[in-house]
């Protein structure tokens, strides 16, 4: 960041114990920087090798098997389909409800909010918002979904809207900016022709806006998706054989199901199926993010 | 962007338009104010069986009993064990992630080029990013069978169930230092290196002490994030329990316990009855819960505010 200075060669031989010194602690600082990200590599490392036991004579546990079958007492034949069926489809509320109304929100803030304490209330409210633990989140879907509105415990719409609460201030704080992003000159261009707020906001802000806004939306789907604690507070069965026919049924999500399996102590299913389900839910968590920074990638301007 | 344009249209379609203009200002603000919502509505809920639990059983009770037992007889309500697990955890993470999350800031700020600092950020971003139940498969599969071969640790324990809490808030405590310490105009630096200072002195002399209510600010949130936590102490340091007191520590973290988040789950998996004192219980650590990181959000947001003052 500042001035790049060589000590040793102002002070001479006198000054070479400080300068080791700097050299450990700049060793240091990179060994602690690393630590965490070798070690969680490692830890992936390990799983990928498990879950396609690549050094045990016996088939990889990650199959088209596994993907395709329901879950089982044994783990042979144990899968995650109706698991992943059913996170699909959340994700599919999730993303209904939440993407609306976070974007609605930021809106509200950037373009039409007037600079005053209701407006400051809010901003601040979103901020805490992101910081309630999401079990919390949980008995709130608990109280207001299930027993105040009816919509049947454990049901894919009711596990979406609790997910949906939680991953609002992230799509909010995101998209706000996104569109902080656009130049103000546009709007001024805009309002210059005539057009309204609202033409504005829906003609030049937003399609400029986009891609940052779709970015991060992903990225925060990706934070729902691993979501497992609210979905146990509003009563989403841990293992389920079918995969939820409607909008209204039952499900079971993966990081659900994977929590179903730390009951089964065979090393096949801790070692084996465990990992397998791990890797399911890497893979797909990757994938999004690594299509939400291609979309950054793709539209950033430069 | 604030001065009204309408009065500039005169045509006939005005009055149509300005009502659809309001209409749809209003449901932006209602998307707006939804989030104030969702805040009501957790407090209210978390109140409302709160409450009523603390009519049977009474705060003091609740705060002060040694005994968690909410669903085998005889009933007992006292959540210090839970309260001091919890604690044990966060202080355990806390030991992991402070140093590592202020030396990988400093790295960050003070150290690395551009080039480097490119690819570990969102590398740090992926470790904040992976599933808390993975962390907590990795911990219990990975990390106590490895700490296991020299520590007498049992299957679900405190201590591995921490270090991987540690490494989850890592990204949180440095990308928030980092910020303060990118902050730090680089005046003062320069002034420490006219004064003849090593780049390790102007760092740790100069750069952390400027940015330390940022730095402060970054342990807070971090803490709070250790303590709502739920899935890696669910799977990994189990459903015992413990009361800790400092005469025990050295050996409760190689056992089996349970944080109140960890309980909350269990009592979310269990059955019981939905309106029984148990199932209220429920909303009594609950609302714990949200009080204590609530107010560790405010005060990370009070002491972060306070340091931008500094520099602006």
């Amino acid at each position: 960041m500042a001035a790049e200075r060589d000590d040793a060669s102002w002070f001479g031989s006198s000054n070479t114990t400080g300068y080791w010194k700097g050299r450990l602690f700049e060793f240091g600082c990179l060994a602690a920087t690393l630590f965490g990200i070798l070690m969680v590599l490692a830890l992936l490392a390990y799983v990928f090798i498990d879950a396609f036991a690549l050094f045990e004579p016996q088939p990889a546990w990650l199959d088209i098997g596994f993907l395709t079958s329901a879950h089982s007492r044994f783990p042979e034949r144990a899968g995650i389909f109706p698991a992943l069926v059913g996170s699909v489809m959340m994700m599919l509320v999730i993303a209904l409800s939440a993407f609306p109304v976070g974007v609605g929100a930021a809106i509200y803030l950037e373009e039409y909010a007037p600079d005053n304490r209701i407006t400051s209330l809010i901003e601040v409210n979103i901020g805490n918002l992101a910081g309630v633990p999401s079990v919390v989140y949980g008995l709130l879907g608990l109280a207001v979904f299930v027993r105040f509105g009816g919509l049947g415990s454990g049901t894919v719409v009711v596990g979406g809207f609790t997910v949906g609460l939680l991953i609002l201030p992230i799509v909010i704080i995101s998209a706000q900016e996104a569109i902080r992003g656009v130049p103000d000159s546009m709007r001024q261009a805009s309002y210059g022709m005539g057009a309204t707020r609202w033409q504005t906001v829906r003609r030049v802000v937003l399609p400029e806006a986009l891609p940052g806004i779709l970015t991060g939306t992903i990225l925060a789907l990706g934070r729902a998706i691993g979501e497992t604690a609210p979905l146990i507070m509003v009563g989403v069965a841990t293992t389920v054989f079918s995969p939820p026919s409607g909008f209204f049924d039952r499900f079971s999500a993966m990081p659900m199901q994977i929590y179903s399996w730390v009951e089964y102590p065979s090393e096949a299913f801790q070692y084996g199926v465990m990992a397998a389900g791990v890797v399911t839910l890497l893979v797909i968590l990757l994938a999004m993010n690594a299509s939400a920074i291609l979309i950054r990638n793709r539209y950033e301007r430069r | 962007m604030s001065e009204n344009r309408g009065s500039v249209d005169l045509t006939a379609g005005e009055s149509v338009r300005s009502t659809k203009e309001r209409a749809i200002r209003g449901l932006f603000f209602a998307c707006a104010a939804l989030s104030v919502l969702v805040t009501a509505g957790i407090i209210a809920t978390l109140l409302f069986d709160a409450l009523d639990f603390f009519t049977q059983v009474s705060p003091a009770a609740f705060y002060t009993g040694t005994n968690w037992s909410p669903e085998i007889r005889p009933y007992s309500y006292g959540v210090l064990p839970l309260l001091t697990n919890t604690l044990l955890v966060t202080v355990l993470s806390a030991l992991v992630a402070l140093p590592i999350g202020v030396a990988a800031a400093i790295y960050l700020s003070e150290y690395a080029s551009t080039r480097i600092r490119s690819v570990i950020k969102p590398a740090l971003e992926i470790l904040a990013g992976i599933p808390t139940v993975v962390y907590g498969y990795f911990a219990l599969v990975y990390i106590t069978p490895a700490l296991d071969t020299f520590l007498p640790l049992s299957t679900f324990n405190a201590l591995s169930a921490s270090i991987v809490v540690g490494i989850m808030i890592v990204p949180m405590v440095s990308s928030i230092s980092e910020d303060a310490m990118s902050a730090v105009p680089d005046s003062l630096r320069e002034a420490g290196y006219g004064m003849g200072a090593t780049k390790f002195e102007v760092s740790t002399g100069i750069v952390v002490p400027a940015a330390v209510s940022g730095i402060f600010s970054s342990f807070i949130l971090a803490l709070s994030r250790a303590i709502g936590e739920t899935m890696i102490v669910t799977v990994a340091a189990g459903m015992t329990p413990q009361m800790v007191t400092p005469g025990n520590i050295d050996t409760v973290m190689f056992e089996s316990i349970q944080t109140m988040t960890a309980a909350m789950i269990q009592l979310g998996l269990s059955d019981v009855p939905s309106g029984s004192t148990s199932y209220q219980a429920l909303f009594a650590i609950g609302l714990t819960l949200f009080a204590v990181t609530f107010i560790m959000n405010l005060l990370s947001n009070w002491v972060a505010a306070r340091y931008r003052e500094e520099y602006r």
